[in-house]
């Protein structure tokens, strides 16, 4: 039936951590690795986490040496006081030659615009651009050639978008899911006074406390109580958003339970759509998490680019998607207009 | 809603800015109801600005903002991309929600026809005085004084959510809680308050102990963030501390008279967790 637009090959786009999570990535069939500096520039500023200038370009020689583009992300928010450190990552990304730079400030992309019209930038989904307008800002001014959409529009809307959007879209495929719009959520910043735009970090693991109690485990976050378990309860991280809290009369998970974003069932109207790439969420994870989400993902968009009609996932590859997703639960999300 | 509006217009306040900026789906006033209520003001005396949406998904959303963005009459305040996209050229105001952390991004923005700019939620006196010292003479300066903090917007309506209906059978919920419906921990710590999409701070944020430091800062304009209840004595209490030299003591504990659940903060000012509240002798420190 749509045997002409099935022609569009979606892009698999995989995080790494560190060098070791982006030769597995690699290795096992992305076709671009998204890594970020090992400082305050990038939304994964994790202790032990990420790339100095020798294994960036360690990571880009291995890549490139078997057809596999390397994206850097440098996707905070600099304040004037940090700026020239947003600056060098920048200047570094031109010179290690990185495949595109994923950036979200306003004067980041006009820094690397300007300064370097030949490095290709990719609009971060930390940008929150949400709708065709705020994508044509980004263009007109800075010459994006992609958009990250953020992980709260329906199918119905990224649709729409990718029907009017002057540059192609990537969208989030798999892993921890962020309830609310990227790049304006300082829920973070509120509790622990750092953010995913000032620092890099939400509900940051120095905030973070496990503590036992005679009513059960509580994790706390800058001692605000996040959630509280049985004994027979897994417990979960403390991300703030995905605690239970009392609203009314009720305890609930009354933002989000602990769950990771799995649209793996929506591959085919993704590819209809045009999407240009398929990301995958957890540059904080590790090696082993890499391995078994690309390999999944590598042979979901096989089959779905062979042959999109008779697409379905297979039993085996959601099981995987499973066991290595938060609370061991997956959900479509914000494309499922019920979950909204 | 009208009646709040008659005694915003009979306050001393300047700049009131207006319309819906969270749900698209609560049509409470018509657009020419908002008109209405413009027009009244502003032969009251005030300077209105019309507040677009903060989460532009839909179509029909993109739509009523271009409509909205197309007035030529009222300045408009953009809380999204978008609307500074679609207001290119014009003089327009960034609300809290955009990006401008930074210089350099205000100076993009300066050229796209930015007259007044609001100082993002998070960041703090700091990067406020490295703002002002960058930024040109004629633009304005905007910092949010009082009320709840807007911390977070999500496809999914939390209203909803809390009364088990889904956001397309909303049934309006959020319309029973004019000051948002509160969450607390477990602890019965009073935490945040969901407003429909946005969610907000439980404590209300108050820098009146700091406004001589706003001045110093040369920050031109003040918003106070309204609550259903005592808006006006508010205002008259900022006003007082602005043009009267009022006891910044006695105005603070006026304020902390009138605020609802949930206590006070100011730690964003400080560079500090946004939810903290440093005390007045402690500010020299």
């Amino acid at each position: 039936m749509n045997t002409l637009k099935n022609k569009n090959k979606m892009q698999l786009v995989c995080p790494a951590g560190n060098l070791p999570a982006l030769k597995i990535a690699v290795d096992n069939g992305a076709d671009a690795v998204y890594i970020g500096f090992k400082d305050d520039t990038n939304a994964r500023h994790f202790a032990g986490l990420n790339f100095n200038e020798k294994r960036s370009r360690e990571g880009i020689e291995y890549a490139h040496q078997r057809g596999c583009k390397v994206y850097l992300a440098i996707n905070t928010y600099p304040q004037a006081s940090g700026w020239i450190r947003w600056k060098q990552a920048v200047d570094l990304a031109a010179k290690l030659k990185f495949d595109a730079l994923i950036a979200a400030d306003i004067g980041v992309l006009d820094y690397a615009s300007t300064e370097y019209p030949d490095l290709r930038l990719h609009l971060s989904v930390q940008g929150s651009a949400t709708n065709v307008e705020s994508i044509r800002f980004f263009h007109e001014n800075f010459a994006i050639k992609r958009v990250v959409l953020p992980r709260v529009l329906s199918l119905k809307q990224v649709e729409q978008v990718s029907q009017s959007s002057p540059v192609p879209l990537e969208v989030f495929g798999f892993g921890s899911l962020c309830v609310m719009v990227e790049g304006r959520c300082l829920l973070s910043s509120y509790v622990t006074g750092q953010s995913p735009n000032t620092f890099g970090a939400c509900s940051p693991a120095s905030a973070v406390e496990w503590r036992n109690t005679e009513s059960g485990l509580q994790t706390r976050l800058n001692n605000i109580l996040i959630d509280q378990y049985n004994d027979d309860e897994p417990a979960a991280y403390p991300t703030l958003c995905k605690g239970r809290f009392k609203v009314g009369s009720k305890t609930f998970y009354a933002i989000e339970e602990p769950t990771s974003l799995n649209t793996i069932a929506l591959l085919p109207e993704l590819q209809v759509m045009g999407i240009a790439a398929i990301k995958i969420e957890g540059r904080q994870r590790s090696p082993a998490y890499v391995k078994q989400v690309t390999q999944v993902w590598r042979a979901a968009l096989d089959a779905c680019e062979i042959n999109s009609q008779d697409y379905a996932p297979q039993e085996q590859w959601l099981q995987t998607l499973h066991s290595v997703s938060e609370g061991r639960s997956t959900t479509l999300g914000a494309y499922h207009r019920p979950w909204q | 809603m009208f009646e709040f509006y008659k005694s915003i217009a009979n306050s001393q306040i300047d700049i009131v800015y207006l319309g819906e900026t969270v749900c698209s789906k609560r049509k409470l006033l018509r657009r020419d109801d908002w008109l209405d209520i413009a027009h009244q003001l502003k032969a009251a005396g005030k300077e209105v600005v019309l507040s677009s949406m903060t989460l532009i998904e839909a179509n029909s959303e993109l739509a009523s903002l271009k409509s909205l963005c197309k007035n030529n009459e009222f300045m408009v305040e953009a809380n999204d991309m978008s609307a500074v996209q679609l207001l290119k050229g014009k003089s327009f105001v960034t609300g809290p929600a955009i990006n401008i952390y930074n210089p350099s991004s205000l100076k993009v923005l300066v050229n796209y026809g930015l007259k007044r700019w609001v100082l993002p939620v998070e960041l703090s006196r700091d990067a406020l005085a490295d703002m002002q010292t960058a930024k040109p003479d004629d633009i304005e300066t905007e910092v949010i004084v009082y009320g709840r903090l807007p911390l977070a917007y999500s496809a999914r309506c939390f209203t909803a959510r809390s009364h088990n209906l889904p956001k397309d059978d909303c049934q309006y919920r959020c319309l029973d809680y004019p000051d948002g419906l509160l969450l607390s921990t477990q602890e019965k710590q009073q935490f945040l308050v969901l407003n429909g999409i946005q969610t907000q701070s439980a404590r209300t944020t108050n820098l009146i102990s700091v406004m001589n430091e706003l001045m110093d800062l040369k920050v031109n304009i003040f918003r106070i963030n309204p609550f259903a209840n005592h808006t006006p004595k508010i205002i008259d209490i900022f006003y007082k501390t602005l043009h009267q030299n009022y006891d910044i003591n006695k105005a603070n504990q006026a304020l902390q008279g009138l605020m609802p659940a949930g206590g006070s903060c100011n730690g964003f000012w400080y560079g500090d967790s946004g939810m903290d509240l440093h005390c007045l002798d402690e500010k020299s420190a």
